[in-house]
């Protein structure tokens, strides 16, 4: 087998389809780097090797009969927000410990059909509310290539378990830059897709009108291969959409191999290339931007002007509907209980007790800004500048085809560093909750790393369901 | 002082749909605790809700019958609150933009009650309560409820149950609900306050909650009508609350206090997109509407020229009123199909329990049957025979008669022997009757009836019999 540590979704395909390995000895494989690894990286929360290992022998079984299936005997590890059906789901909360999923989110329910494996559940921010996976309610997760760093958040355990070789590829879910963060931080390909293209059932909601699914990969070619398998309309869940879902694994076929992005107009947001950008991060987007213009591509300058008002915008809309979201875990019906004589209590205690500091801050929050008196004031003026947010993508899309912007203002900080601090940290989601608050497309390629050697990604943004586009220009762009 | 009283009413009527709200599980009442329900009604971590279009056929069908606006375009929110019948603590509703708006209910005697709104939203759950524990059922949880909401424009207890009953028929009527009081199908919130005569402003308002009975309904607003009475007589103000009506005790207590008000800090719900109706779709829905019952009793009275008592009857029962009109156009003859609906038709069902639509009597054969007896061609009694074996068996009328030979026999020549015959037999009767004894003609008709074995002319019989013995 190659080093498995780099081996590529797309790799690992070509490999067992030309019978050089078998899915058991693969998943094996991975099972023998993630074990060792849980005890400073911590990307899982859960490893099922025993379920991995029964999968890979079905799925080596079928192609001995003759099967192929897009993914069949693939391992893919699952962020602990998406349901399994008999797996623990825990989205990383203590009051989620004992419960185990009845049954399979949309998007775990289409990866089986395509035959993968599911290798473990990893570990993320508590309801992926955090952007460091230190508010976890079972430890931090470390970034493997920047040692001793956040891997970002809230998917920090899928971009920690790509990022360092524990996984081919995994799921993250991304509200306000969830999977483009981390992935940025851990040097791997992370897309958001287009608001209504990926099913949300089964995925622990977060911010319901901001959630998305999305892939978490070492290439461009690799989120393409799971963007196929878990796109398109689903009936259970009202907000997908139903409409034509293009194949992205061709989005890229006849381009000019010197001018890949010839006839594409990149704008720059001007607002995303702020004062508080690093110097070094800077550096690195404005050199992908000179990449994209020697491949063909015209670059211009656009501006976003309500972006000032994102991050009040994003952290009014995501707490009110996370306070309503976790309402639900109540100790009544599944999970973690503290008993008590009354009912009231026990609400009290289960929640006090299961619940981590970030958590209750935002639902606190949330239960604030829609409080009779204040909704008007917060609530009703955020969704309207929400409105204008979104008519500042629509205006920039009028003119370009996709912008190129960092993903975060800063590379990936020390664990521990600002952990007292939410405002510092909600302030690192500036140039990712656009993307959520407009409902566009969005993905974090790998562009380089500091002096330090710490990864760096550029943001790509295209319109509503402009998926081709962006992957074709992604794939051009990304370095490998 | 005298006072007005002043009542507006939230009714609660579940609507006739066979899956939940926001998911597929079933709606049947009384299945084992817990066995009707899945992720969804039950909220599990990651389950989301899908819209049910039948609740929202059925919803904008009970706007178009009580006159409603139907919004084009309509919302779900989030009602929050923590309450363990409650499985994500919040509530599925309608808040400010709801599917229904304005409309009237139109109560017996002129009066009109005007409507607010009708919201759709989810049923919670059922707790029951033991020594030591609590349990949930959440079979109920998230069956579709549509929530009418009056305006403040009843006067007086009986109205109120005038009101619900006229919502009862029309909601039943137009298939929406089957309003199954004792299964909770139909369950009012009910406002009440007191005015001194003449002013215009409203009194301070109390709310009783959650009743489910007409009787239950009834008693607890003339209960808190004379202690408002009597509070604001004694110069005691009235507290906005919520207050429990105790039927075992007759009395209304205090739940809570609008101090105590819980905030529900409605939002939209980010699940559900909005609810976007077209006219054109509005329009097909509005075709399958019965005619109100109200306006079909008058219709029925001037097509048919049946008297006010019976159209009533009969319009006040969609299936009878189909019944009737149906046979009555068959039979050509409004007057005597009423009369034979309302008479023998509703006597049988009565004895054997059961509704005609459910019986093997057809209208059409109704109407031929009353048709044969319209013509003359067979005698009353003959058809009141026949009527329990259609009843029962159904078929032809016509062959029937044709068959057996039941055709009535209206020619004198044929019946005059038989008149003869039964005189000469009876001297004695026919004594009393000359003697002045009017009954006498009955039991000679009788006579006369039994020996052409039921099928010579009544009428006849009675005039050969008046001529012989005059």
């Amino acid at each position: 087998m190659d080093d498995i540590k780099t081996l590529t979704l797309a790799g690992a395909l070509e490999g067992l389809r030309a019978k050089k390995f078998s899915s058991v000895e693969l998943t094996q494989a991975l099972l023998d780097v993630m074990k060792p690894s849980q005890a400073d990286i911590h990307a899982f929360v859960t490893i099922d090797a025993e379920g991995a290992l029964a999968q890979a022998a079905e799925a080596d079984r079928r192609r001995a009969a003759g099967e192929d299936a897009p993914l069949l005997g693939a391992p893919i590890a699952m962020k602990d927000n998406m349901s399994v059906i008999g797996q623990p789901c825990t989205a990383s909360s203590r009051i989620l410990e004992g419960y185990i999923a009845p049954y399979d989110a949309t998007v775990t329910a289409k990866l089986r059909a395509a035959g993968a494996i599911f290798l473990g559940r990893t570990n993320m921010d508590e309801f992926a509310l955090g952007s460091t996976t230190q508010t976890s309610g079972f430890g931090p997760t470390e970034n493997p290539v920047a040692r001793g760093c956040i891997p970002g958040g809230s998917s920090g355990g899928s971009a920690a378990a790509v990022g360092g070789g524990l996984a081919l590829a995994a799921l993250g879910t991304d509200t306000g830059g969830s999977i483009r963060q981390p992935a940025s931080h851990c040097g791997i390909v992370g897309v958001k897709p287009t608001y209504g293209r990926v099913s949300r059932y089964g995925i622990v909601a977060c911010a319901s009108s901001l959630d998305q699914v999305g892939p978490m990969t070492k290439t461009v070619e690799d989120a393409a291969l799971l963007m196929d398998v878990i796109s398109g309309h689903d009936p259970m869940d009202a907000t997908s959409l139903d409409i034509p879902v293009p194949r992205l694994a061709d989005a890229w076929a006849g381009a000019d191999p010197a001018k890949p992005l010839a006839g594409m107009t990149l704008g720059l947001p001007k607002e995303y290339f702020g004062d508080g950008l690093d110097p070094e991060v800077r550096a690195l987007t404005e050199a992908a931007a000179k990449r994209a213009e020697a491949l063909g591509a015209t670059l211009r300058e656009v501006s976003l002007p309500y972006s000032p008002y994102g991050i009040p915008t994003y952290y009014i809309c995501m707490t009110a509907e996370v306070s309503a979201n976790l309402a639900r875990f109540d100790g009544v019906r599944y999970g973690a209980r503290v008993s008590c004589d009354d009912v009231l209590g026990q609400y009290l205690k289960t929640r006090a007790q299961g619940m981590g500091a970030e958590v209750k801050r935002r639902v606190l929050l949330g239960t604030f800004v829609l409080s009779s008196g204040y909704y008007d004031a917060y609530y009703n003026r955020a969704q309207k500048v929400r409105t204008l947010i979104k008519r500042d993508f629509d205006a920039a899309f009028a003119t370009c085809d996709l912008l190129l912007a960092p993903v975060t203002p800063e590379p990936a900080w020390p664990l521990g560093v600002y952990q007292d601090d939410p405002i510092r940290n909600y302030l690192s989601d500036v140039l990712t909750v656009g993307a959520n608050l407009a409902g566009c497309c969005a993905m974090a390629i790998p562009a380089g790393a500091t002096a330090a050697g710490k990864p760096v990604g550029i943001q790509l943004l295209g319109p509503n369901f402009g998926e081709p586009t962006l992957f074709r220009a992604a794939h051009a762009l990304e370095l490998r | 002082m005298e006072y007005e009283v002043v009542i507006g009413l939230e009714t609660h009527v579940q609507l006739k749909t066979h899956t939940k709200m926001f998911c597929g599980c079933g709606t049947a009442f009384g299945a084992t605790p817990n066995s009707h329900v899945c992720p969804v009604c039950l909220g599990y971590p990651g389950a989301l809700p899908t819209l049910n279009g039948r609740a929202i056929r059925l919803t904008v069908m009970a706007g178009l019958m009580l006159g409603c606006e139907i919004a084009k375009r309509s919302r779900f929110d989030r009602k929050n609150y923590f309450y363990p019948d409650s499985a994500k603590n919040y509530q599925i509703t309608q808040n400010d933009a709801p599917l229904c708006l304005g409309g009237h209910v139109d109560l017996p005697g002129g009066r009109t009650v005007r409507l607010n709104h009708i919201h759709l939203e989810e049923d919670v759950g059922k707790l029951t309560h033991r020594p030591g524990c609590s349990g949930i059922d959440f079979n109920r949880a998230g069956t579709p409820l549509m929530e009418i909401v009056s305006e403040p424009d009843l006067r007086s207890a009986d109205e109120a149950i005038a009101y619900l009953t006229a919502l009862r028929e029309m909601m039943i009527y137009a298939g929406v609900s089957d309003c199954n009081l004792e299964e909770g199908n139909m369950r009012s919130d009910v406002n009440v306050s007191l005015r001194p005569k003449g002013q215009e402003a409203y009194g301070v308002k109390v709310e009783i909650k959650n009743m489910n009975t007409f009787s239950g309904i009834h008693a607890a607003l003339e209960y808190e009508i004379a202690r408002q009475t009597q509070a604001l007589d004694r110069g005691q103000p009235i507290v906005q609350e919520t207050r429990r009506w105790d039927p075992d005790l007759g009395e209304t207590f205090t739940m809570r206090t609008k101090e105590n008000a819980e905030d529900y800090r409605y939002f939209p719900e980010p699940d559900l997109p909005p609810v976007v109706l077209t006219q054109e779709q509005i329009d097909a829905w509005a075709k399958d509407l019965p005619e109100a019952p109200a306006a079909r009793r008058e219709r029925m009275m001037k097509d048919y020229g049946i008297p006010e008592y019976d159209a009533g009857v009969l319009s006040a029962d969609r299936a009878l009123a189909d019944f009737f009109e149906a046979a009555a156009k068959r039979s050509g003859n409004g007057k005597l199909t009423s009369n034979w609906v309302m008479a023998e038709v509703l006597a049988l069902t009565a004895k054997e329990g059961t509704h005609v639509k459910d019986s093997a009597l057809t209208p059409e054969a109704l109407g031929d049957l009353l048709k044969l007896l319209d013509a003359k061609t067979i005698n009353g009694p003959t058809a009141k025979a026949l009527l329990p074996e259609l009843f029962a068996q159904g078929g032809d009328p016509a062959a029937i008669v044709k068959e057996r030979g039941l055709g009535q026999v209206a020619d004198a020549g044929a019946i005059e022997p038989l008149v003869d015959a039964a005189l000469a037999d009876n001297p004695k009767v026919v004594a009393d009757y000359k003697a002045g004894k009017q009954a006498a003609l009955g039991f000679l008709v009788g006579q006369v009836m039994k020996r052409s074995k039921g099928k010579a002319s009544p009428q006849l019989v009675q005039s050969l019999l008046r001529d012989k013995l005059s």
